[in-house]
């Protein structure tokens, strides 16, 4: 089947697509958008959190026949737009960076679009208001101690 | 995998040794653009997929791929006939068929591969590939596995290796005795990139092969073997790995995506699912462990007797060196006078284990921290000072009889933890912070707090003489006006930060602030295994000597120039010693490159004495202490660590930050082990091959951290390093044990920690 949709700001018509693809795999194999990624590809890992007409869910999950017509951002979406740097970076994406949250990086883009999710929501969470926001996101190498101290940065400079 | 060519943007300092610049990879990982394993893509590509056994042990009586094969979209079928080399892999012992012939040995094993032009057309034909098999009696119990009649795993029996540690007395007696039983359970690396890669047939008849591993040469050359060609017809590059933690020194799709590719003549990208991954990987070894110490009435140790058992599941992988550490550090950092251990690992049909996070000794941990807590009740001491009275110190000589000959803190690193502060008491009913969290099973009731310790220790780098080195080819030219370097290892990163610590160090050798890290691949010699925490002393080291011959070479052509020596090089400009500029790079330099390739090797370890176990068995020690407090719901069983406090030597922090973050997530791994991860394996089947039901800590589980990183340089390793990565897993998990012990008043001697094992229900 053909699937059309925006995925940060840019629309894609999509062939071929099998019914049974998830919105992941649409993404990452047939749109070359390999920024969400696929740890567990059953919603438990949150690696490949994108947002779907604005509200973060696991790309894994959706069928991509579901985002037909509709607007995704991914973490590739999230960088300011315009400022012709192509290096510039969101300030979630500066705070992961500068207060060592990443690792392996496998988490990563999911632990960003989340924590971007958050801090529009909330822009000044306690520690366990980040805790419970990213429960969902899985990382195997930090410990998640730098990543708390990522969330608590972006959020004081996204203030 | 891209080049990392990164100029130093540093957090603090020049990006030297010593300071923590950002990670060349690291705006690549955060804006989505760092291409994993899984992330490959080639025009024209094709999917592969594996079918496995779904018996721990049987026959293969016939395998039918006709269906399979009439497939529309189907490429290839192959199964062990199509192994054109020797169909054998594994790492100490060539005992696994890349393709499972005639028996398979555990659940999950390969038996047949499928090439199609989508990944559920592949999956899909492979379930039309008919496997006859004859179910065999299996043999999934590993305190079995040395009976006379206990079903035979491979030909040569089910003992993969024993070892024996004798010292001092042979039959040691001591007024106080304590002695436990311990197990621990099966844990998985959990790594979240999953097993995946991109096999490109070459024009010359080989094949080059982009794909997440810790060690591309050991890789080459198993791969060389199955497919039958030369090293220089299959050429590794290491694409992004997405962690690793041991699970990615075994091949994995490594030879099945090679297969595939040379039969289809397409790329062929293989990824494998989360249930595949838990099926692909080799797992921690579960162990069983039987420990009794002796002591003087003052708490001081006379003896030490310990009986470990390992179960290596169906194929050996690592299982030897695993049992080669529970042997030779199974006691743990103190000076026993008399030793007796016996370590064994044996074949079963359950999975294979082999590489995890700081491998036998983590087993070994639980097991003599549970027992020195025990003998500190027995004698009246604090679970502190026991620790530091028994303690081993620099100049002691450990169980197999070597000399200890660098810092050996134990007392300092206890009492370093025992004195950081400790979290407030418990006021808050806010459900967030209580066991159970927003479950809502209590709002402080029956909620008890449990202080724990532990202090461990680990080898650093490959032990019992193997010849473990690393290779750095280092060159230094003028690019666009400036001195630029680049630095070629084969060295893998998997997340732990290793090209940042080759460009710190050839920052620091070479004065020189622009460094590339060229792609990790086969062009280059080995730099060995990333596991062992071995990298930075060993690859690191490598790269220092490959820039210290750079700066020879350099210094020795700027020295025929103007006629003088003694000069050093500061940055762009060669100094003499009056402080004059006698040159710059760029006259020295001219349009030639000046390049170095340097091999380099710590000092040689040796072979342990097969009948007593002695022996300088090890290159280097690292040590580290935890202290954990947990809040237990003890009528529930669940539990809620509350902080995590670790104090750890380091020798030097090279990168203080990635120092601290792998204390921090190495910390998680090791209280995952105590509280949540096990897999399942009842009759030779896992039970529980997704993160639905294989549990890692989420960062509702893991609590703040105080650490302390202590530096007291070893003298025989480059810049006093020590290694960092394994320590804090082996630690962490022994503390938060000992304090749900505490919490509790219960024995509590299987790892993890079930709420049934706390309620007794």
């Amino acid at each position: 089947m053909r699937i059309q949709l925006t995925v940060n700001g840019t629309r894609h018509d999509v062939d071929d697509v099998w019914p049974g693809e998830s919105l992941l795999y649409a993404l990452r194999e047939r749109m070359g958008l390999p920024g969400a990624k696929n740890a567990c590809e059953q919603g438990e890992c949150g690696s490949c959190t994108v947002y779907l007409e604005g509200v973060p869910v696991c790309a894994c999950l959706v069928p991509a026949g579901q985002a037909h017509g509709r607007e995704v951002t991914t973490v590739e979406g999230l960088a300011p737009e315009g400022s012709g740097d192509e290096t510039a970076l969101h300030p979630v994406q500066q705070a992961f960076l500068e207060k060592g949250a990443v690792q392996c990086g496998f988490c990563t883009p999911g632990l960003i679009v989340s924590t971007h999710d958050l801090l529009q929501r909330n822009p000044d969470p306690s520690d366990p208001e980040i805790r419970e926001a990213l429960a969902g996101n899985l990382c195997r190498c930090t410990g998640y101690e730098k990543i708390m101290d990522a969330v608590r940065a972006a959020a004081e400079a996204l203030r | 995998m891209t080049s990392t060519d990164s100029i130093p943007g540093a957090k603090t300092g020049g990006g030297r040794v010593g300071d923590s610049p950002l990670r060349p990879d690291g705006t690549l990982k955060v804006t989505g653009q760092f291409a994993y394993s899984s992330d490959l893509w080639h025009e024209d590509m094709c999917w592969g997929v594996t079918l496995r056994s779904p018996h721990p042990h049987a026959r293969i009586l016939g395998i039918d791929t006709t269906e399979a094969l009439a497939t529309p979209g189907v490429y290839a079928v192959l199964t062990a006939d199509d192994v054109p080399g020797e169909n054998a892999v594994g790492l100490e012992h060539l005992d696994t068929p890349a393709l499972a012939r005639d028996i398979v040995r555990y659940e999950g094993e390969p038996v047949a591969l499928v090439a199609a032009d989508h990944p559920e057309t592949a999956r899909r034909a492979a379930k039309k590939i008919v496997v006859t098999y004859e179910e065999l009696p299996a043999l999934t119990d590993p305190r079995r596995a040395l009976d006379p009649d206990a079903p035979q795993v491979h030909e040569q029996g089910n003992l993969v290796r024993e070892v024996t540690i004798r010292r001092g007395d042979a039959s040691p007696t001591a007024p106080v005795v304590v002695s436990l039983e311990f197990e621990v359970g099966m844990q998985d690396q959990a790594f979240l990139g999953p097993e995946s890669g991109l096999a490109v047939p070459a024009e010359d008849g080989g094949v080059d092969l982009y794909v997440a591993t810790q060690w591309l040469h050991v890789d080459q050359a198993q791969v060389c073997r199955v497919l039958g060609l030369p090293p220089e017809k299959v050429r590794l590059t290491l694409a992004g790995v997405g962690g690793a933690f041991g699970g990615r020194e075994d091949l994995s799709m490594h030879v099945h995506a090679c297969l595939l590719a040379l039969r289809t003549g397409k790329p062929v990208k293989m990824c494998y699912s989360r249930e595949e991954s838990f099926y692909g990987h080799v797992h921690r070894h579960p162990a069983w462990l039987r420990y009794e110490f002796g002591a003087q009435p003052d708490g001081r140790l006379v003896y030490g007797k310990a009986d470990i058992l390992f179960d290596g599941g169906a194929y050996a992988s690592s299982t030897g060196a695993v049992v080669g550490n529970g042997g030779t550090l199974g006691l743990g950092p103190y000076d026993f006078p008399s030793v007796h251990v016996t370590a064994r690992g044996v074949y079963t049909n359950n999975p294979p284990c082999g590489a995890m996070r700081g491998f036998g000794c983590v087993q070994a941990a639980f097991a003599h921290e549970a027992l020195m807590d025990e003998l500190a009740e027995a004698v009246g001491l604090d679970e502190v000072e026991i620790r530091a009275l028994n303690g081993m110190r620099e100049g002691d000589r450990n169980i197999t009889g070597q000399l200890i000959d660098s810092a050996a803190p134990v007392a300092e690193l206890i009492r370093t933890v025992r004195d950081l502060p400790l979290p407030p008491e418990r006021t808050s009913t806010d459900l967030r912070e209580l066991p159970g969290g927003v479950s809502n099973t209590t709002h402080g009731e029956g909620v008890v707090r449990g202080i724990g310790y532990a202090v461990t220790y680990k080898n650093v780098g490959f032990s019992e003489g193997f010849d473990d080195y690393s290779t750095a080819r280092v060159r230094l030219e003028m690019s666009g006006g400036e001195p630029v370097v680049t630095v070629h290892t084969a060295a893998a990163e998997v997340g732990q930060g290793l090209i940042a610590v080759e460009q710190q160090i050839a920052r620091t050798e070479l004065g020189v602030e622009r460094v590339v890290v060229h792609p990790k691949d086969t062009t280059v010699g080995s730099g060995g295994s990333t596991s062992a925490s071995r990298q930075t002393y060993v690859t690191g080291g490598a790269v220092k000597a490959a820039c210290e011959a750079v700066r020879t070479t350099v210094l020795a052509r700027a020295g025929q120039r103007c006629g003088q020596t003694g000069l050093r090089l500061d940055g762009d400009k060669i100094v003499a010693t009056s402080g004059e500029v006698v040159a710059t790079l760029v006259e020295v330099l001219g349009d030639d490159a000046v390049e170095e390739t340097v091999e380099r090797r710590h000092r040689p370890t040796r072979p342990i004495d097969p009948e007593t176990g002695q022996g300088d068995a090890h290159v280097q020690y690292a040590f580290s202490a935890h202290r954990a407090v947990v809040d237990v719901d003890v009528e529930l069983g669940l539990v809620k660590v509350v902080a995590l406090d670790t104090a750890q030597d380091v020798g030097k922090a090279i990168n203080p930050d990635a120092v601290v973050g792998q204390i921090q997530g190495g910390s998680a791994q090791g209280m995952g082990l105590a509280l949540m991860e096990e897999i399942v394996v009842t009759d030779g089947h896992v039970r529980n091959p997704s993160f639905t039901d294989y549990l890692i800590p989420t960062i509702l589980d893991m609590p703040p951290m105080q650490i302390e990183v202590l530096e007291y340089a070893d003298p025989h390793a480059p810049y006093g390093v020590r290694g960092v990565g394994e320590p804090p897993t082996i630690s962490s998990g022994p503390a938060v044990a000992a304090a749900v012990r505490a919490a509790t008043g219960k024995a509590l001697r299987r790892v993890p920690i079930r709420p049934e094992h706390i309620t007794g229900t």
